[in-house]
């Protein structure tokens, strides 16, 4: 617990809470077709540190569109989006990758991780493209395990994980480098509503101690129970509850 | 403004590439298997020609192949098998020659005993021979001692050839040993080894030629003549012959290198074994293949792996890395199998011929640098694909 406190204040320090985690404005983006796909349709949006942001819509409304480039996974037709206030339109591909590395974390609705190792080694991942040394890539890693409540499984190979376990150790892997933010797209999208409500719980516990946080979900009670809430419809954004004060 | 970047260690990149191999190691096994089939039989078909060659090449020159062999031919006047008396003694004038041996024939039997039916000759010659017959042809005495060691006796005594030994019965000369030749019971005074070069006189039994002449009536002209001649001399020697042996009949005078029989099979040998290094090319080239193929397969089946990868902070050049890495790592297990295979194959076949085991550097040293270039140049393709890859379509997976 003690890392991740610590890396969560690290990121809430006076510097952070001038600039954004992430400022998108006027974001177009366009799939190509006849006619073209406008999946999102000049979309502003600015999250700061320290929030916990609920995108919610309905299918095919755009949200992992908006995810995807919110996250640097694909490029905007037009508008800026700014990572931690360094903006990415004019960044080549080796820079866009290093932000990745360093500044965002993320979480897939189907896990992602990679049966032929250890759930340790899945985590140490998180920490590979940094260039970090392995054995503090392994240290820092069972940190974060310990941090989800996996303290127990970390040798376990994830196809023998419960799909709850599976998203906690996915978790600790988009939060063991000390991410700007975290994206995570349906997190909740492969569980039963048991270990649905663990991965919420974790993930609000997360924001409390500071770990920013955008969350994916067409499931209007899981938004409700968040703070902020960003509704999506048709690639604009229909209503935003802003920051609670 | 200092912009982050994505950093992947060397280490780190081993691991990665390795990753996959190591996850999967029946399928890393057997597409690694078609390029070690092709380097063991690289490796193998090099190592064994080699061997057998260098095999051939120390019989060789342990006989030398500075021996030539005069024979009486059947000219266009029909001649009659034989060169003339003076034949051995005219060739050993020619200053090149070191040293000559002559055979005549002797028209007579060779059984085990008188009690043998003459009829039954088990398809053996007597002929006479000089007493350095022996020394001439590099050959050796088994058991016994050579004729020139009773040069002086006044009976006339055999040496047997090692095919006539065995169709004679005779096993060691420990109780005095005798066979019967025509009419009368002669000596047998040394068993003889197997001539490489001249392989006729082992089934021959050799009495001296004054013996010949004396109690056979044989005529004192030779069929056969082995000339020893000055190493490095033996073309020039050999146009001299024909003349000298025969000066009037040269054209019946036959001269032979035998040891041009070992040369020849060498170099079929090695025509041989061009043929094998074609085929183990071919399997080489369908191993690359099979890699490629496993790569490309690797790459559609991981799509998700490598957009996690991307969204960890894999650049495409990481990705490329990791996929080639993969495919080189297949070359050099494929390869260092296959280099052991070959030379393990090398050593059982070397063994069971007796031959002493010479394995070229090149088949190791090359077998090994091609699979790693193999593995590269197979990997290329599905790497560049893979770093191709959007990071979204590869996680719309
Ligand atoms: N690569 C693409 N090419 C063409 N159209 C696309 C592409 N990706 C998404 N779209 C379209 O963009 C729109 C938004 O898609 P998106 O996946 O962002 O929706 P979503 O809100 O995530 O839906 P869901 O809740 O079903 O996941 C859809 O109409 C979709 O068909
Ligand atoms: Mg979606």
């Amino acid at each position: 617990m003690s890392a991740l406190t610590q890396a969560a204040r690290t990121e809430t320090t006076p510097p952070h809470s001038v600039r954004a985690a992430l400022h998108m404005r006027n974001v177009v983006k366009e799939f190509p077709g006849s006619p073209p796909v406008r999946a999102l349709d000049d979309v502003s949006v600015r999250i700061d540190h320290g929030e916990l942001v609920a995108v919610v819509g309905p299918s095919g409304s755009g949200k992992s569109t908006m995810l995807n480039v919110m996250g640097t996974l694909d490029r905007p037709t037009s508008g800026i989006v700014e990572i931690d206030g360094v903006d990415t339109a004019s960044l080549p591909d080796k820079h866009i990758a290093g932000i990745r590395a360093r500044k965002i974390g993320f979480v897939f609705q189907q896990f992602f991780l990679l049966d032929g190792m250890s759930t340790v080694d899945n985590v140490t991942n998180g920490l590979l493209y940094q260039g970090v040394p392995p054995a503090e890539r392994h240290d820092r890693a069972i940190e974060a395990l310990k941090t989800v409540g996996l303290g127990h499984r970390l040798n376990h190979r994830p196809n023998k994980l419960s799909g709850g376990e599976r998203q906690r150790v996915a978790v600790a892997r988009a939060l063991v480098h000390r991410p700007a933010f975290v994206l995570a797209d349906e997190p909740t999208g492969n569980l039963d509503s048991k270990s649905s409500a663990a991965v919420m719980d974790l993930i609000r516990e997360l924001n409390d101690l500071g770990t920013t946080i955008v969350v994916i979900t067409h499931d209007n009670a899981i938004a409700e129970a968040l703070p902020r809430r960003v509704a999506v419809l048709d690639g604009r954004i229909l209503d935003d509850s802003g920051r609670p004060s | 403004m200092n912009h982050p970047t994505s950093t992947l260690r060397f280490a780190d990149i081993l691991r990665v590439g390795s990753s996959g191999p190591r996850a999967r190691k029946s399928r890393t096994a057997l597409s690694a298997l078609g390029v070690s089939i092709g380097i063991a039989a690289l490796v193998g078909v090099l190592g064994l020609s080699e061997s057998s060659k260098s095999d051939l090449l120390d019989e060789l020159s342990l006989l030398g192949t500075n021996l030539l062999t005069v024979e009486a031919g059947q000219g266009i006047g029909g001649g009659d098998g034989a060169l003339p008396e003076s034949a051995a003694a005219s060739i050993q004038r020619i200053p090149t020659v070191e040293q000559t041996s002559q055979v005549i024939p002797v028209d007579a039997t060779v059984r085990r005993s008188e009690f043998v039916d003459e009829g039954i000759t088990g398809g053996l010659t007597v002929v006479g021979t000089d007493g350095d017959l022996v020394d001439t042809l590099n050959g050796s005495v088994a058991v016994g001692v050579d004729l020139d060691e009773y040069a002086s006796s006044p009976y006339p005594v055999a040496v047997v050839g090692s095919v006539a030994a065995e169709r004679l019965g005779i096993t060691d000369l420990d109780q005095p040993t005798h066979v019967q030749i025509g009419d009368d019971q002669v000596q047998v005074v040394g068993m003889l080894d197997e001539f490489t070069l001249a392989a006729d006189l082992d089934r021959s039994v050799m009495i001296g030629i004054d013996a010949a002449v004396a109690a056979y009536d044989a005529e004192a002209t030779p069929s056969t003549v082995y000339v020893r001649v000055e190493e490095g001399r033996v073309d020039a020697t050999r146009d001299l012959i024909a003349g000298t042996a025969d000066p009037e009949n040269p054209e019946e005078v036959n001269v032979s290198r035998p040891s041009d029989v070992l040369s020849a099979q060498a170099a079929a040998e090695s025509s041989f074994t061009s043929l094998f290094l074609g085929l183990g090319a071919v399997a080489l080239l369908v191993g690359g293949v099979g890699i490629a193929n496993v790569m490309i397969i690797a790459v559609i089946e991981r799509r998700g792996e490598i957009g996690l990868r991307r969204a960890l902070g894999a650049t495409q050049a990481h990705v490329r890395r990791q996929f080639l890495t993969e495919s080189v790592l297949l070359g050099i297990l494929g390869g260092g199998a296959g280099v052991v295979i070959g030379i393990l194959v090398t050593y059982a076949y070397a063994a069971t011929q007796g031959w002493r085991v010479v394995i070229p550097w090149i088949g190791p040293a090359g077998g090994f640098a091609s699979a790693i270039v193999i593995g590269a140049v197979a990997g290329l393709y599905p790497a560049m694909r893979a770093a191709q890859l959007s990071p979204v379509e590869a996680l719309r997976s």
